[in-house]
């Protein structure tokens, strides 16, 4: 399966995982509890960065081959995670907060989607202001 | 040891994550992220089982979760590219397809986790 993708690619695919994964370990052990919110977190942050990341390398020409693989499929791929959020959610649910649980998971993809777009019309705002050379 | 353990097992994740996609999504003409959905459903389900386990196991299951937990399961998954596929699909004017996504994903993930909790629970509860 892999004899047609280049090796290059994946290790900076498998490099970033590593990394991301890391960042986010330390990131939950930082802020232990309540349960969730580190998740949270990261996952704003990482749809905030993706959106700047994919905004910028739209700009560029040629495209950097091993940027998007390494920072968007590896470091923010792996910095951000979902099966956490689902099991939190499940978490709080079978806890007895259902409010709580639907308010977690509901939440947590609308305030990324709204990361996604800050990042994107943040990083084209930069990269589109005054004085900048073309 | 545990941030080796999780980083192998995020590296892992990560590489299965594009393969996954790039192999879902190979021949697709559609522009629905069928790649995304099935990494985030998949990773779930393991990581309800592996809950499922880790809870029976006690504090001896720390460095396998840490490694398939953690690290696998939690970069196997992603948000980011889930965030951002929806919202392009919301840019290409393409409603049906981001609300279907939100709502297929979300709940696909949950039934996933829950299906891997229970049967983790019938086989080490």
């Amino acid at each position: 399966m892999t004899g047609t993708h280049r090796w290059d690619v994946l290790l900076a695919v498998a490099a970033g995982g590593a990394l991301g994964s890391l960042a986010r370990y330390a990131l939950g052990a930082a802020l232990p509890s309540p349960a969730g919110v580190a998740t949270l977190l990261g996952n704003v942050a990482g749809c905030l960065a993706l959106g700047a990341l994919m905004a910028v390398l739209a700009r560029q020409a040629p495209q950097p081959r091993l940027l998007r693989p390494f920072l968007g499929v590896g470091v923010l791929g792996g910095f951000t995670t979902f099966s956490t959020y689902v099991l939190d959610a499940l978490a709080t649910a079978y806890d007895g907060h259902l409010v709580a649980a639907f308010a977690y998971a509901a939440g947590s993809v609308l305030a990324s989607l709204l990361a996604v777009v800050a990042g994107v019309t943040g990083a084209r705002r930069l990269l589109d202001r005054p004085g900048r050379p073309a | 040891m545990t941030p080796a353990m999780v980083m192998l097992g995020g590296a892992g994740g990560a590489l299965l994550r594009y393969l996954i996609d790039l192999r879902v999504q190979r021949g697709r003409t559609t522009a629905f992220p069928w790649g995304t959905l099935a990494v985030n459903v998949l990773g779930s389900a393991l990581l309800g089982l592996l809950t499922s386990w880790v809870l029976a196991a006690g504090t001896a299951g720390g460095a396998v979760f840490a490694l398939a937990g953690v690290g696998l399961c939690g970069s196997l998954t992603t948000f980011s590219t889930f965030g951002y596929d929806t919202v392009q699909l919301i840019t290409q004017r393409r409603h049906r397809h981001a609300a279907a996504n939100v709502v297929v994903t979300v709940l696909a993930g949950l039934a996933a986790a829950l299906a891997g909790l229970l049967a983790g629970g019938a086989l080490w509860g």
